[in-house]
């Protein structure tokens, strides 16, 4: 039977053999984790480009028209046209601009999301670093996304910028407060911050957080896709008002960097999603487990990842002031009477941390 | 006139926190003013404090190149005038023409003219409702709009080869009659097409977020849609009764049976929800006059050269799919109007949007922009 742990421990023989060959067996556990990266760093872009695609097919198939169908079978190939046709384009900038932030915005959104995928466990012993506090170093890498927004819309010395910019600051100010807060109740439960600890949790329990804690599932793929920029969330862009917003003066590799930074971030909010309320590795009935862990996983993914692109491509988009509103009035004060509630219940169970 | 504008617009510091006024030119090249039309937004962060627009980038002098045409020659430049609405400039001109010259089409003319103008109201207002959804930020609708219009053109394409301009409206009747397999067309199309309406409703109408961004939005008060010279749905949705076709019956609106859809709040859910309705009153219509079709002439015997009587004058108004389209056209005796003038819906529309915008968010413009159904071709002529 495959399963992530048996691949890993395969590997990492593997490894080991080709560390003695070399004569690095000393550094055999840095280059464990530069390899990890590498590999993680491959998938997750691999994974990207085919998320593209499927936006595409998604949204193709919901407003009835076809979608990419010429460049490779199913027009899976699409993609990689799109980033051939962005890396070589000319590279187009404002004469204005502010050069140090205008050049690091784009490559602090991509690397910031990318480092989030690192603490997320693909199946059971399968993960680059099996952080302790996994929990809150993805919460607070994810963040730094604001900071890249903010410097493109600052630096790009352009009003539709600036606007996207200060509005992305608000917005994910105010959203990372819900996102937190919607962790909370499972942490309280479990009483673990680490991310592998959790679905063991899950496993030993029997059943999924999605149905104890509902709303908290419901609350966290809220704010995720407002934290993403994703439609009904996605002012700081919208489109129709501030052309492209944060990314307007941006072409070519840049805007291909912001362009896979917002479906990285998609990834990374669907993938703590997956693992932290509908169970990670686990398959849904025990008699299911022969199909590898790192297979559920990766369909769990897939399927917060179609809700968040069906959100994009049903609703309108929110105005700023409403989306302050939502956060502010509605998924705060509903997270918080969650923990409470939660809390209580933890007290009399008697399973408090 | 431009800089004139930008001059009046100055820095200032009023707020206890030193802000300037941020001042953003929207379009003429933008992802969402349908067109070339500018805007220049004067904001206070994400408040808007003015907003004016400024025209002419699509101005091509339709009415001044009209007098130096002859008349039946002008009724191809009424199809640039409104290209999403082309059949409705159409029959205004050739009515006005006709009323100038004292003439009148024959019955089967008139009733095909109902019918192609009211799927052009049809084909308008699913291009409108894909562009108000997408300039508040649902792309799908958007498609499913142009998915309905797309057969509505081939069914005009059927009758006179064009898919945007037509001209085939014309002095006196009709270019040419419809084919046999037409009327069956057109009713299978109304047939798949009425119960496509509740699935954009369910899609929109009480979707919370596009009640959020809709509701109590761009009220327009009576008063203002009155002063401001707003007409059509825009002014319906406020709930004052203006349908040149109920109130002023040209061809045979007096003989078919169709609702006024008036709404009562005046905001930009007022003014979806009217345009919604007056689709099914739109079907309802073309139902009726494809009964009403019988064989006969479609044009009038017209003399080789239209001349129009010396000194006369005439202002005919019908109901465009965007509002009252009136055409003022004088005659010198000579086979070219010696004036013509278009007054068009959405020109006056346009200029609401400075009063309705005030003080709410950036946001806000889009939506009612897109509420109110302007097109720039129109407006600039």
């Amino acid at each position: 039977m495959i399963s992530g742990e048996k691949i890993v421990q395969l590997v990492s023989g593997l490894l080991q053999q080709v560390y003695a060959l070399l004569g690095l067996s000393a550094y055999a556990g840095i280059l464990d984790r530069v390899v990890c990266a590498v590999v993680m760093f491959g998938f997750v872009a691999v994974f990207v480009m085919f998320l593209v695609w499927m936006e595409r097919k998604v949204s193709a198939h919901m407003q009835s028209r076809i979608g990419p169908n010429r460049v490779g079978p199913l027009g899976l190939l699409q993609t990689l046209a799109d980033a051939i046709k962005l890396t070589t384009k000319e590279d187009v900038h404002p004469v204005k601009r502010d050069k140090i932030p205008y050049f690091i915005a784009p490559i602090l959104a991509f690397v910031a999301t990318f480092m989030g995928m690192v603490v997320v466990p693909f199946d059971n012993k399968m993960v680059v670093a099996d952080l302790n506090i996994g929990i809150l170093y993805i919460i607070a890498i994810t963040s730094f996304t604001v900071i890249a927004i903010l410097s493109a819309g600052w630096s790009s010395n352009n009003k539709y910028s600036l606007l996207g910019g200060f509005r992305s600051a608000a917005q994910i100010v105010s959203y990372e407060v819900p996102l937190v807060l919607s962790l909370v109740p499972v942490i309280m439960i479990t009483g673990k911050l680490n991310f592998s600890g959790i679905v063991q949790y899950q496993q030993q329990a029997g059943y999924w957080f999605v149905f104890p804690q509902f709303v908290a599932f419901v609350t966290f793929i809220a704010s995720a896709t407002a934290e993403a920029n994703r439609a009904p969330f996605d002012i700081p862009e919208a489109e129709s008002e501030l052309t492209g917003g944060f990314h307007t003066e941006y072409s070519g590799v840049k805007f291909a960097m912001f362009f896979l930074g917002e479906y990285v971030a998609v990834v990374v909010s669907s993938a703590v999603a997956a693992t932290v309320f509908l169970g990670g590795w686990l398959p849904p009935f025990p008699f299911l487990g022969f199909i590898p862990g790192f297979l559920w996983f990766m369909l769990k993914v897939l399927l917060v990842i179609y809700l968040i692109m069906a959100f994009r491509w049903t609703f309108p988009r929110l105005r700023v002031d409403q989306l302050m509103d939502f956060g502010w009035k509605v998924l705060i004060p509903i997270t918080v009477l969650n923990i409470l509630v939660t809390g209580f219940v933890v007290l009399l169970a008697g399973k408090g941390a | 006139m431009t800089d004139l504008l930008l001059s009046q617009i100055k820095p200032g510091g009023e707020s206890p926190f030193g802000t300037d006024e941020y001042v953003v030119n929207m379009g003429p090249q933008h992802p969402a003013t349908h067109g070339v039309l500018r805007l220049v937004v004067k904001l206070d962060g994400e408040t808007v404090k003015e907003t004016m627009p400024v025209l002419g980038y699509l101005h091509r002098s339709i009415e001044k190149i009209c007098e130096n045409r002859t008349y039946p020659q002008c009724i191809t430049y009424t199809d640039r005038v409104d290209y999403v609405s082309a059949m409705s400039v159409n029959l205004a001109f050739a009515l006005a023409t006709e009323r100038l010259m004292g003439l009148e089409a024959p019955p089967r003319a008139q009733w095909l003219r109902m019918i192609f103008v009211e799927l052009q109201r049809l084909a308008s207002h699913l291009l409108w409702m894909g562009a108000f959804a997408g300039d508040i930020g649902a792309l799908t609708p958007f498609l499913y709009g142009l998915r309905e219009r797309e057969r509505i053109l081939d069914l005009f394409e059927m009758t006179c080869g064009q898919r945007l301009t037509y001209n085939y409206i014309r002095i006196g009747g009709v270019m040419i009659d419809i084919l046999p397999e037409f009327v069956p067309k057109c009713r299978a199309f109304l047939d798949y097409f009425e119960p496509k309406i509740p699935e954009y409703e369910e899609l929109l109408t009480y979707n919370p977020i596009f009640l959020e961004r809709t509701k109590g939005v761009g009220v327009i008060t009576p008063e203002v849609g009155i002063n401001c010279g707003v007409c059509g749905p825009s002014l319906r949705g406020s709930g004052i009764s203006c349908d040149v076709r109920k109130q002023q019956p040209y061809l045979f609106y007096n003989q078919v049976k169709f609702n006024e859809c008036l709404e009562n709040d005046g905001d930009c859910w007022a003014r979806y929800k009217v345009r919604m309705n007056e689709m099914r009153e739109s079907v309802s219509i073309v139902r009726q006059c494809l009964d009403r079709l019988e064989p006969g002439p479609i044009e009038t015997k017209l003399p080789p050269i239209l001349k129009a009587p010396p000194a006369s004058e005439i202002y005919s108004r019908i109901e465009s799919s965007r509002g009252e389209m009136g055409i003022y056209l004088v005659g010198d005796g000579t086979p070219k109007p010696y004036k013509a003038k278009f007054r068009c819906a959405s020109f006056s529309n346009t200029f609401v949007l400075d009063q309705l915008t005030r003080g709410w968010k950036v946001a806000d413009i889009m939506a009612v922009l897109g509420s109110l159904d302007m097109i720039v071709p129109e407006v600039d002529r």
